[in-house]
């Protein structure tokens, strides 16, 4: 296994998909020394995009706050332009008419770029999955996707947790070579 | 003012009307034709001085709509609740109070978004929260089956 | 003139320089996109475009039970979601004439002034924020989880509680409510002078803010302009005077009015009232009575057919809830009168002549939270 992380368990770690996606980006090759310190450099200084629709945007300020700070994991600096930044964290629900807005953004960023969904609207739609006319059920049918954090809405200390995951992501990425997209999930045939 | 003397003034004023049972509030349902003529004269009569409008919507009764306004007096600190029925259902339009109350305008948008009802002389009739193709949302016949999942 | 100006939508002029403001933007505290049109940097006309965060919710509370409505209402105005539900409840027992306890009162008004504080601090690090002072972003949220630790410790959620329901509250508060309560009371008191001492003094504010976006009484009345931005125009509007609920009848407090109607005299509203809630929560704290946490109330919950209307005060105005209601377990139609959505429209007219970094300041002094504009 390519992935050296000290502090994490490797079985903490279960999710099938991820781990063939890992191995598809090459990480079963013994990465070199250049390759870990360019990763390292990388995952650890991720620079967040303000970005916040709802209820989650408070749960992310106040992940910023004094108390359950994230400036110690490098995500200290957020930037205002989608130009400068590495992460989009969507924290909130996205209606029909924010879509668009949203894939702009996502296209503006530079690569490699990187995509939290944060709280259970950004997911699937959350509380307003059924009866409700304008939502778009999930982030990932309009960009991919990278990390999921459930939640309605979830704690601070669940958004670290899923920055760390994601931190663990890059550093088993080949850097060379580019990001592997995780699959776009189209929107959903509604069954007869 | 109290309810009943409210009451008493409002017959003396106006005819055809109707009054509902409402255990809180004076309530009144005024014929589309006075309905603007009526909120001018709530607001500018100096014993009432309705000044200051709440809220204004509409509900759909499945042949007909319902303009329903909350109005209130800061000066004497009485409310209404003043209604007026609109029998055309295929296309309803009603009178503005927009003119009368400055806040009535972005009400009236979003009734004209969700539910269809045009008003007459409105400064600025365009949809406020939605596109210019969708339908009327909170219209009891809306069904949108590629966007709606319905539990 | 300036009628004509706010009237006249379609962007006429050949060479008016048009910016774009939002959606996504660190300043406007949500997705609001405004279309600011220029001549240098001194502002001609402002047009608020909402809708991107349009859910739907009134049309998805005709298919939920009265219980159900409650989870909706908190994601409203999240910032002031204990209020926001209890004038749901309020309404629902008042339709249904049912007695409730008085402790449920006693603690519905206490979690509701709690709130208000919370809300009232992440106001006050979001406008300092916007103006550039990052240090108050650090001390408001500081001292906002204090308020969030009592909550998680009463009912185990931080921001959306859900803890109100028809009839009185979902579970008694545990016993050491009141102590926490008065730890959080005298550590804020000394907390409270550091805000006017960054922020109320500081010379750079005070250029920003004095003077800055001025709103008239008559214009904040046609406008509906409630809560504290309807207060700093003197402007009498706060429901726990005029139709008190719970227990507000009982305790004594000021209503906090202000005649100048700048950012300055906005902002000065909101600092007293921080006050003015911690005055309420030390009446309250120590006597609540002994009693049942919830009335009875069938499984089912279903209205008798009629109309009904209930007035509460959030942090940032007065939310009306209307609800008909043909007999059935749903509502037939409820609509929410929410607070931001009648303070937004008055940004078209107060910006106008002021430049594009007082647009910033003064939408952080009306305190907008966006989701509760589109619901």
């Amino acid at each position: 296994m390519g992935v050296k992380i000290k502090s994490m368990k490797y079985e903490d770690f279960k999710d099938n998909e991820t781990l063939e996606l890992l191995n598809k980006s090459g990480s079963n090759i013994l990465l070199s020394t250049i390759d870990n310190i360019i990763n390292w450099g990388r995952s650890n200084s991720i620079w967040p995009l303000t970005f916040a629709t709802s209820c989650c945007g408070i749960e992310m300020m106040a992940a910023g706050a004094p108390r359950h700070d994230f400036a110690r994991f490098g995500m200290e600096v957020y930037r205002a332009t989608p130009r400068q930044a590495d992460v989009i964290v969507v924290a909130g629900t996205i209606v029909h008419k924010m879509a668009p807005v949203l894939k702009r953004l996502y296209d503006q960023m530079a690569d490699p770029k990187y995509v939290i969904a944060m709280g259970a609207c950004a997911i699937s739609g959350g509380p307003f999955y059924y009866n409700s006319y304008t939502i778009v059920r999930g982030v990932n049918q309009v960009i991919p996707v990278d990390v999921y954090i459930p939640g309605c809405p979830p704690r601070p200390e669940a958004l670290l947790y899923g920055i760390m995951q994601l931190q663990r992501k890059i550093l088993g990425e080949h850097p060379m070579e580019g990001k592997t997209d995780a699959p776009v999930t189209p929107p959903e045939e509604k069954n007869a | 003012m109290d309810n009943s003397t409210l009451r008493q003034r409002l017959e003396e004023l106006t005819v055809n009307a109707v009054y509902p049972v409402n255990k809180q509030y004076t309530e009144i349902i005024i014929p589309a034709e006075s309905y603007h003529e009526f909120c001018s004269l709530l607001k500018n009569s100096q014993d009432m001085l309705f000044d200051y409008l709440i809220s204004l919507t509409a509900v759909d009764w499945k042949d007909h709509f319902m303009i329903v306004c909350h109005i209130t007096s800061t000066i004497h600190r009485h409310t209404i609740i003043v209604k007026t029925q609109l029998s055309d259902y295929g296309d309803p339009v009603a009178d503005t109070v927009s003119d009368i109350w400055r806040t009535a305008e972005f009400h009236e948008r979003e009734v004209f978004d969700l539910f269809g009802i045009r008003f007459r002389h409105h400064p600025d009739m365009r949809r406020l929260f939605l596109e210019d193709d969708f339908g009327f949302p909170l219209r009891k016949d809306f069904t949108d089956e590629s966007r709606m999942i319905v539990k | 003139m300036q009628e004509e100006i706010v009237k006249n939508v379609i962007l006429g002029e050949e060479d008016d320089y048009v910016i774009n403001m939002g959606p996504q933007h660190p300043s406007t505290h949500g997705v609001l996109r405004f279309e600011v049109s220029l001549q240098g940097e001194t502002i001609k006309k402002v047009i608020p475009y909402c809708g991107y965060i349009h859910r739907g919710i009134e049309k998805m509370c005709e298919r939920d039970t009265y219980p159900q409505i409650i989870h909706l209402t908190d994601r409203m105005d999240y910032l002031s979601a204990h209020i926001n539900n209890e004038a749901v409840c309020l309404c629902v027992e008042k339709a249904l004439e049912i007695e409730i306890p008085e402790r449920v009162s006693y603690i519905r008004t206490i979690l509701d002034e709690l709130n208000r504080i919370a809300s009232h601090q992440l106001w006050w690090c979001a406008m300092g924020m916007d103006m550039g002072a990052l240090t108050t972003f650090f001390y408001g949220l500081r001292d906002r989880e204090k308020i969030l630790d009592i909550f998680e410790e009463s009912f185990g959620s931080r921001l959306l509680h859900s803890f109100n329901t028809p009839g009185g509250l979902m579970h008694d508060v545990h016993p050491g409510f009141q102590k926490r309560i008065k730890e959080f009371i005298s550590y804020f008191r000394r907390k409270l002078p550091e805000y006017d001492q960054l922020l109320t003094d500081n010379v750079i504010f005070k250029e920003r803010s004095v003077g800055i976006g001025v709103l008239s009484r008559e214009d904040a009345i046609q406008y509906g302009v409630t809560g504290p931005s309807g207060r700093a125009s003197s402007f009498s509007c706060d429901v726990r005077k005029i139709e008190p609920y719970g227990v507000y009848d009982r305790v004594n407090f000021n209503e906090i009015l202000r005649t100048e109607g700048d950012t300055m005299a906005r902002y000065k509203v909101r600092i007293s009232e921080m006050e003015e809630s911690m005055k309420i929560l030390e009446q309250l704290v120590d006597n609540i009575p002994a009693g049942d946490f919830t009335a009875k109330m069938k499984a089912v919950i279903r209205l008798p057919a009629g109309e009904f209307f209930q007035r509460v005060e959030t942090a940032r105005g007065e939310l009306g809830v209307y609800i008909v209601s043909d007999g059935n377990k749903t509502p037939y139609r409820i609509k929410f009168r929410s607070p931001n959505f009648s303070n937004l429209f008055i940004i078209s007219k107060l910006a106008i002549g002021f430049k594009i970094a007082d647009l910033v300041a003064i939408s952080g002094s009306l305190d907008l939270v966006i989701p509760d504009i589109d619901r």
